[in-house]
């Protein structure tokens, strides 16, 4: 065993004691703490939206440069892919 | 890769229009019911991934064109972008929804609460799944019919 | 505490996928695990935003009653879509190395001897 797989399993170790730790010291599941955004979204999102998906109001409205983003990445996979394989394909 | 039987096909022909108009359905009511354009983009990608496999990317590949499949996507990305900016110009900021309340297209606002569905709701938020179902419809299937095709194998080619 | 299973079923996720990346050497499986690790992010954000007894946060012909946050769910299908993307583009790189190289085994591409 080598100095590299050591250094391996003694981090993999300590991020799985975090993790384990974490899912069993966060609130538990099915009360969330902070939701005042969320209740504010869920009351405004016809009125202010015209949408009955709130999610859809979220993704569409409220959020909209979140899926701006989202589109570039998108966009920019499809370019990547079609390029890497255009030699490929001649 | 090279097509299938012909059971395959058949079946394949059969259902393709049956997926392609409930995608259609899921990006239309993206506003009311659950789904919308990235959902109804992503069945209607799958049904175009299906007809690949049964038919081969060969056969595919000579009727539909990746540089086409390219273009619809970027014309989807510039609708999505251009009405944000028309958001910019009519109304305050960027991605402003400016139709909603206008009475005029999408732009009926529901009664509050528990309702019924009302189709001409929502603002700009319909013609946003139209843009993002074009754009994720042509990155999918783009995407699957490059790599199917980069797959094929040296004698398939005819 | 026995009430937190989601969460430990997302931390059983994203540990798999994690060790499939560090342990693993063929390109593929490292591959899956990073797509394991998006599952359980994707899980995570879910999980986070339901509360007890809630429908989903749609008004049309809904019973009524407490819903669901909207805001985890809209992010968790921002993720999804990115991550159909990124997973496209690793595999058209896993594959041109694979043409490239011969093999996908992660010591032997770029290694020392080179």
């Amino acid at each position: 065993m080598s100095r590299r797989d050591i250094a391996a399993v003694l981090s993999f170790s300590i991020v799985a004691m975090f993790f384990i730790f974490g899912a069993l010291m966060i609130h538990p599941f099915g009360a969330p703490d902070e939701t005042g955004m969320d209740d504010n979204i869920i009351t405004n999102a016809q009125t202010e939206t015209g949408a009955n998906n709130a999610v859809t109001s979220v993704v569409f409205d409220y959020r909209g440069f979140d899926t701006l983003g989202e589109a570039t990445i998108l966009f920019t996979a499809v370019a990547a892919v079609i390029m890497i394989f255009r030699r490929l394909n001649k | 890769m090279s097509g299938m039987s012909k059971i395959v096909k058949t079946i394949s022909s059969i259902t393709f229009p049956l997926i392609t108009i409930y995608g259609l359905y899921v990006i239309a009511h993206g506003h009311l019911t659950p789904g919308g354009g990235f959902q109804g983009g992503a069945i209607v990608a799958s049904g175009c991934a299906m007809m690949l496999v049964s038919y081969g990317s060969i056969w595919i590949v000579s009727r539909v064109k990746e540089k086409n499949l390219s273009i619809l996507e970027s014309l989807g990305a510039v609708c999505f972008i251009l009405l944000a900016l028309l958001g910019l110009g009519f109304g305050a900021v960027f991605f402003n929804n400016f139709l909603v309340g206008t009475n005029s297209l999408f732009g009926v606002v529901p009664a509050a609460g528990s309702g019924l569905a009302d189709i001409n709701t929502g603002g700009v938020i319909p013609l946003m799944n139209f843009a993002v179902g074009l754009k994720v419809i042509a990155g999918l299937f783009g995407i699957v019919l490059v790599m199917a095709h980069a797959s094929r194998t040296k004698g398939e080619k005819k | 505490m026995i009430f937190n299973i989601p969460f430990i079923a997302v931390a059983a996720l994203i540990l798999i996928g994690l060790y499939a990346v560090i342990f693993k050497r063929n390109l593929i499986k490292m591959v899956i695990g990073i797509t394991l690790i998006e599952s359980g992010v994707n899980l995570f954000l879910i999980t986070l935003g339901y509360r007890e007894g809630s429908i989903a946060p749609i008004y049309t012909s809904s019973p009524g009653g407490i819903m669901a946050l909207p805001v985890p769910q809209a992010l968790t299908l921002t993720s999804i879509v990115i991550g159909v993307a990124v997973l496209a583009l690793m595999l058209s790189l896993v594959i041109h190395i694979y043409r490239h190289y011969g093999t996908l085994d992660v010591r032997k591409i770029g290694g020392p001897e080179e």
